[in-house]
């Protein structure tokens, strides 16, 4: 008997065996094809960002209002007693202010003279709210609701504060994908601010779990690098623009070669509790872009 | 027609709980699998061939907006629809136990071959750690939130076709 079964006046049905099989091969054939080119997203992200991005939109703005009413009520009692603390504070931060303030003075000076101008301040940034979070628990990533309509490219760097978060991975008419830079599949180039010593900074699971993520191949031969030490994106790094802060050294060791160190740094960014972040829309420079 | 388009409608309901709801409801950084959840109760419900395709667009769904290549998840979330199919026969609709033992089984399925897949393959091996951190909590956080969204999804299925129950009662009788 023929395994697809056809009978006059009867539906036509093709046994769920056959159709497991029909759609295996369509997703082995798709993952081949999206591994090593880009032909399926253009269309599929158009049609989810149709479908889905307005509704997860609306949801996460409705949620964040919810959590934001819900931590109102609960906080104005605290906020009383740390706003009297708070202006104690303010008095003294006033004084220390002045003096920064000149300091800054200076500072700028200098910078002019060292023609430093392209500090990640004077990036061009824009603001996006994150809608979206990873379905699973195994990776941090997650959406954002600004995409090539807004100007954002793969690759694009990611700030929350004044720390680093991530890049851009993929891009949708009206959303992106971020990689955070704790995820356990992300790993980039950083370097020592204090030494400019070069270092390989990677997330991971079970350290992020602890509030750290790893650091590995820092080669400082001359123990300078201590403890609290500022980690920034490093010069090198193909994706990433340098200079911007991704955190502080909270643990160094010396690999069994006795040649490179690693450790552990804790990220400038509070991961657990991002909402907003900052995208710069300036890409970093490749060698592919020169010639 | 208007089936497809309760469980397609089902489908995104439960992929934006699960990617935007539940990031604000998460104990300890571990979200359910709400997915998992549709996704079995519609194989055993309804038989293999609804179970595969509906996993099969779950996965797709999280591919696009997650996934390191589209079709993995979905290869994942629809052998895990076909396997609880096989299951459709032994379904009794007021008999929570089953549909409770299944899932669990779906959810651990899923987790193993995510840890295998994406950490295994990688060279990280500490099984003890994922599986007391990620892969357990989500099996108990998933139990727990199918204790609250099976008996509305069977009433949703029910309602699809209340004919095909009635003549399931009688057989069991």
């Amino acid at each position: 008997m023929s395994p697809v079964v056809k009978r006059k006046g009867e539906k036509f049905t093709l046994p769920s065996k056959y159709l497991l099989f029909i759609l295996t091969i369509l997703c082995a054939v798709m993952m081949l094809l999206t591994f090593n080119t880009d032909f399926l997203s253009g269309p599929l992200n158009a049609v989810s960002s149709f479908l889905i991005v307005p509704f997860q939109n609306g949801v996460s703005a409705a949620g964040s209002e919810l959590t934001a009413k819900a931590k109102q009520l609960a906080q104005v009692r605290e906020l009383l007693e740390e706003n009297a603390r708070l202006q104690e504070q303010v008095d003294s931060l006033t004084i220390e202010n002045t003096t920064l303030q000149q300091n800054r003075f200076e500072l700028n000076n200098l910078r002019e003279l060292y023609a430093l101008d392209s500090q990640y301040e004077d990036y061009e940034k824009t603001g996006a709210r994150i809608i979206s979070k990873d379905s699973g628990n195994w990776f941090e990533t997650f959406v954002i609701n600004k995409g090539s309509d807004d100007g954002i490219q793969v690759d694009m760097n990611v700030m929350a504060g004044s720390g680093l978060v991530g890049r851009i991975t993929q891009v949708g008419p009206s959303w992106a994908k971020v990689v955070s830079i704790i995820s356990d599949e992300s790993s980039l180039s950083g370097m020592v601010l204090s030494t400019s010593d070069n270092l390989i900074v990677s997330g991971d699971l079970i350290s992020y779990g602890n509030g750290y993520i790893n650091f590995n191949m820092l080669q400082d031969d001359a123990g300078a690098v201590v403890v609290g030490d500022k980690i920034v994106t490093s010069n090198i790094s193909d994706k990433y623009l340098p200079g911007i802060l991704v955190g502080y050294i909270s643990s160094i060791n010396t690999d069994s070669n006795n040649l490179t160190k690693s450790g552990t740094l804790t990220p400038a960014v509070d991961f657990t509790h991002l909402q907003e972040v900052l995208v710069i829309m300036t890409k970093k420079q490749t060698v592919s872009d020169i010639y | 027609m208007k089936k497809i388009l309760i469980i397609t409608l089902m489908v995104l309901c439960a992929f934006l709980l699960q990617s935007s709801v539940f990031s604000y409801l998460e104990f300890a950084g571990i979200i359910p699998n709400i997915m998992i959840i549709l996704t079995a109760s519609f194989g055993f419900m309804r038989g293999e061939k609804t179970g595969l395709l509906v996993g099969f667009f779950c996965g797709l769904l999280s591919d696009i907006f997650f996934g390191p290549v589209i079709g993995l998840y979905s290869l994942i979330y629809m052998y895990i629809g076909f396997l609880n199919g096989l299951f459709s026969r032994l379904f009794y609709p007021h008999d929570i136990k089953l549909p409770l033992v299944l899932i669990s089984f779906s959810d651990l399925l899923y987790s193993f071959t995510c840890y295998f897949i994406f950490f295994v393959l990688r060279s990280r091996f500490a099984f003890e750690y994922y599986f007391l951190h990620i892969i357990l909590p989500e099996l108990f956080y998933t139990i727990l939130v199918t204790l609250v969204l099976y008996p509305v999804i069977l009433f949703i299925n029910n309602r699809l076709d209340p004919k095909e129950v009635k003549g399931s009662d009688i057989d069991f009788v």
